[in-house]
């Protein structure tokens, strides 16, 4: 087993491992404004991948502007879901909201499927971050170096947002005293609506990333947020960094596992779920909710 | 959370409240009928199609059972789809009778309960939903990658044999009436538990789990039992519905599946004993009326997914029993 | 009970105000006015729907009916934001300080409702305390720094009509002391305020008039010059 594979095989982890994060911090916010369980949020990174494919295809827009244009769509998108149909279920039990974006997910992934068939059509690599460096022990394609790259930017530029400016701050009160927060003038529903608008865009930014590297197709996403489940639950549901370095390390230990055991290499991330759940329920880096 | 006002969130919209209050019986005319349907049914459709829906039918009560304790499980796949494979390699491989195969098939069910239960139990709502699902897809990728499932082929041909030794499965009234039977003891069996003192206790769980626990009931042995119960009896079907499509596939384990399930139950009406069976009747069949109609299957059951929660929650046998109830001047919730 | 308060004079007028809380009735008829730059307390036991009413007009409660006009605006089916933006402030009875936000993230959150909030050094004279923990978190203050702060941050807002629910509740006298200061600061400055206190010693120095409510509904009004001569019937309603 030389480096070259192991280091092959981490930076396939950390890729997808960037993957996870971007989706699960899209996720937790959600979780943490709403309330709501997003099964669709791997739909939206699927729409996001078809937003910048159809872009390109169908309107001659590169991959740079769909890099911003996509994400934007997809939040728009979801910002119509939910005033149209997610904000109805803010007064049920919370558990209406998962089959909700459940059946969102069905509607959305079944359309598209009928739309464009399974099959992956390729994205172009954006002529910019062709080619790579040679490292000597591992060949690294730029925009493979470019795709962690942003995850990590906009990762850690989220959780600056949340933790570190007003609108965060605005944020975080609602998400922890909603009633009282509408109570000193501030437009809460407005800013849920904004809330599950942003943590969709993350996901369909996401989308737009992985374009290049895994073919577009209206299956992708669909299982992704399965991950993204046990992402949260292993980083705890509360956390946003939890769900960032979560995600990211669990998308290395995944690459890890495909080195040295490749048939438990999709297993092993809810087999640390699992494991997590017998230790410490709360998760890694969770506040009992 | 973001929601509702200030004061209690009202009985009618939590979702354990559908079981709340006086759960109908439904009137033994309405049993009587139903056996009458069920023992004349072969003779008006298709009997290999019908033992495939009540194959269904167990599987679907059997994930409402959950729902007595106030649990929705994302996974039940998992239970149904192990124990078709197993029961599938039995009768295949080892070519034992259908009994035992059924057996092996629900013991393997039970023993994934066990496991899965003991740490999905921990976390309630939205987060037992949550793992429960990650847990199925375990066995989802598992089942992907253990040789005797044959992956995508699926393992193909399993041999109806024979039950009890005596009658051949092949002909297709004993395999219709065997399942009924199957069915007919799942659906007691849930309806004994329901119904007695532990289905008394169970409720208290569901509607006021502080208050159990202060009175010293040991919840959560009580909620990891019912989830070990709906296992089997989920498993219990998987065995019978390979046995009778001679067939167990990814699509057993696969997490549609347990979205399917979930669907057969709310639109029945998950409050109710017949709801699932009143549901998972309407979403074979739409399936199968689907299956050839061009339209997109997962697009449409994934709409009446969203209709259903928005507008539709207490589901069919759920309606009828509201607006009996108001009727008789009773209140549900 | 009403008091015949001038339409323009009137910063609240609350009519026939019903309210359900769940499933109980716990507002039943409610009227009360209070004139601009007026200080009125609601009085009560335990139960009698003095929480609920000060809920009821902040629009925290889904299911009202009746009339609440403020500064001539009927209100009664606005949401609780657009209150909030007509100027008014409310420091709930658990004063609702946010854990997730330090001290100076509680006091800069409330966004501004009108023209002449207190500035920030000017409160941090006010409440000393304050300035001393304005980084800590909000879980980690005292219950009587909470009640500065919540009250603190409502200051801050420009708001002109304060609905303050047992500000002095468990909080020990040399606090207390800072609370009336802030109240008679407010008061000077021309503001309306409506009062929920159990503790009628407080409440009768800074008050001009006092409601009493019992059972979800107002059953008396007594000015502050009757105070003295009421003192037993007072004792009566708060059953002392």
């Amino acid at each position: 087993m030389s480096l070259q594979i192991l280091s092959g095989q981490l930076l396939v982890g950390l890729i997808n491992g960037s993957f996870y994060a971007l989706l699960s911090l899209g996720f937790a916010v959600i979780f943490g404004l709403l309330g709501i369980i997003n099964v669709a949020q791997g739909t939206f990174y699927m729409l996001g991948a078809f937003g910048s494919w159809m872009l390109l295809n169908y309107a001659g827009i590169g991959y740079w502007p769909a890099l911003i244009l996509s994400p934007v769509i997809a939040g728009a998108v979801g910002m119509a879901l939910e005033k149209t149909l997610i904000a109805r279920v803010y007064k049920l039990d919370h558990i209406y909201g998962l089959l909700l974006t459940y059946g969102v997910m069905m509607f959305i992934q079944g359309m598209f499927v009928y739309w464009f068939a399974t099959a992956g059509r390729p994205y172009p690599v954006p002529f910019d971050l062709r080619g790579g460096f040679d490292l000597g022990f591992l060949f690294l394609p730029k925009y493979r170096a470019w795709v962690v790259l942003a995850s990590l930017i906009f990762c850690f530029g989220t959780w600056f947002a949340i933790e570190k400016t007003s609108l965060g701050r605005t944020l975080r009160a609602a998400t922890e005293n909603p009633q009282l927060t509408r109570a000193f003038g501030i437009n809460v529903p407005a800013l849920l609506t904004f809330g599950f608008g942003a943590g969709v865009a993350l996901a369909g930014f996401a989308g737009v990333l992985a374009a290049p590297i895994y073919s577009v197709s209206p299956l992708m996403g669909g299982e992704l947020v399965i991950t993204v489940f046990a992402v949260v639950v292993v980083g705890g549901m509360g956390s946003i960094l939890g769900a960032i370095v979560t995600g990211l390390g669990l998308g290395v230990v995944e690459g890890l596992t495909k080195v040295f055991y490749p048939p438990g290499a999709n297993m092993v991330i809810f087999v640390i779920m699992f494991i997590v759940l017998l230790i410490k329920p709360a998760g890694l880096f969770g506040r009992e909710r | 959370m973001a929601t509702t006002s200030a004061g209690p969130v009202q009985s009618q919209t939590r979702f354990s409240a559908l079981f709340a209050g006086k759960l109908r019986v439904p009137s033994i005319a309405i049993y009587a009928a139903g056996l009458a349907v069920l023992a004349v049914a072969p003779f008006l459709a298709y009997p290999l199609f019908l033992a495939k829906i009540l194959c269904f039918c167990l599987f679907a009560c059997a994930f409402n059972l959950l729902g007595a304790v106030g649990l929705l499980s994302f996974g039940h796949a998992a239970f149904f789809g192990a124990s078709a494979y197993v029961a599938g390699h039995a009768l295949k491989v080892w070519g034992l009778p259908f009994e035992l195969a059924a057996l092996i098939g629900t013991a393997a069910a039970t023993v994934l309960g066990v496991v899965f239960g003991f740490v999905a139990i921990r976390r309630q709502g939205l987060y037992f939903a949550m793992i429960t699902l990650a847990l199925a897809q375990m066995i989802y990728f598992l089942a992907l990658q253990v040789p005797f499932t044959h992956a995508e082929d699926g393992l193909t041909g399993v041999p109806r044999g024979y039950i009890l030794g005596l009658f051949n499965l092949n002909n297709l009234y004993v395999l219709y009436y065997t399942t009924a039977v199957i069915f007919l003891v799942g659906y007691f069996l849930i309806y004994r538990i329901t119904r007695s003192t532990f289905g008394q206790i169970l409720k208290a769980i569901r509607e006021k789990e502080p208050r159990a626990i202060s009175l010293g009931y040991r919840v959560n042995d009580y909620k990891l039992l019912v989830f070990v119960l709906s296992a089997a009896l989920a498993g219990l079907a998987g065995a019978t519905k390979t046995m009778v499509v001679q067939l167990a596939s990814l699509t057993d384990v696969h997490w549609s599946t347990s979205g399917d399930v979930i669907l057969m139950t709310l639109l029945g009406g998950s409050g109710t004993l017949l709801g699932p069976v009143v549901g998972a009747v309407l979403v074979e069949m739409l399936q199968f009326y689907l299956a050839d109609s061009g339209l997109p299957i997962q697009a449409v059951i994934g709409a009446i997914f969203i209709v259903c929660i928005l507008l539709f929650r207490r589901g069919i046998v759920g309606e009828i029993e509201h607006m009996l109830a108001s009727k008789r001047g009773e209140s549900l919730s | 009970m009403t008091d015949h308060v001038g339409r323009e004079q009137s910063c609240l007028a609350i009519g026939a105000l019903h309210a359900l809380y769940g499933d109980s009735h716990v507002l039943q008829g409610v009227s009360l006015e209070v004139a601009r730059g007026e200080v009125v307390t609601i009085i009560g036991r335990n139960g009698a729907g003095k929480t609920t009413t000060l809920r009821a007009i902040m629009g925290l409660l889904d299911k009202r009916s009746g009339s609440i006009n403020v500064w001539g605006r009927q209100v009664i089916a606005e949401p609780p934001e657009r209150i909030a933006k007509l100027g008014v402030a409310y420091v709930p009875e658990e004063r609702g300080i946010y854990a997730t936000l330090d001290v100076t993230e509680n006091l800069l959150l409330p966004p501004s409702v009108g023209p002449g909030g207190m500035p920030l050094d000017e409160i941090f004279r006010l409440f000393p305390n304050l300035r001393e923990r304005r980084r800590s978190q909000g879980t980690r203050l005292s219950g009587g720094e909470q009640q500065m702060l919540a009250i603190a941050r409502v200051l801050r807002t420009g708001a002109r009509l304060f609905l303050l629910d047992e500000p002095t509740e468990g909080l020990a006298p040399v606090i207390v002391q800072q609370i009336r200061n802030a109240i008679d600061l407010m008061r000077k400055e021309g503001h309306t305020i409506l009062l929920v206190e159990q503790n009628f010693r407080f409440a009768q120095r800074l008050a001009d008039r006092h409601y009493v409510m019992e059972r979800g509904r107002i059953v008396d009004m007594i000015a502050r010059a009757d105070v003295a001569s009421q003192a037993a019937r007072i004792q009566a309603y708060l059953g002392i």
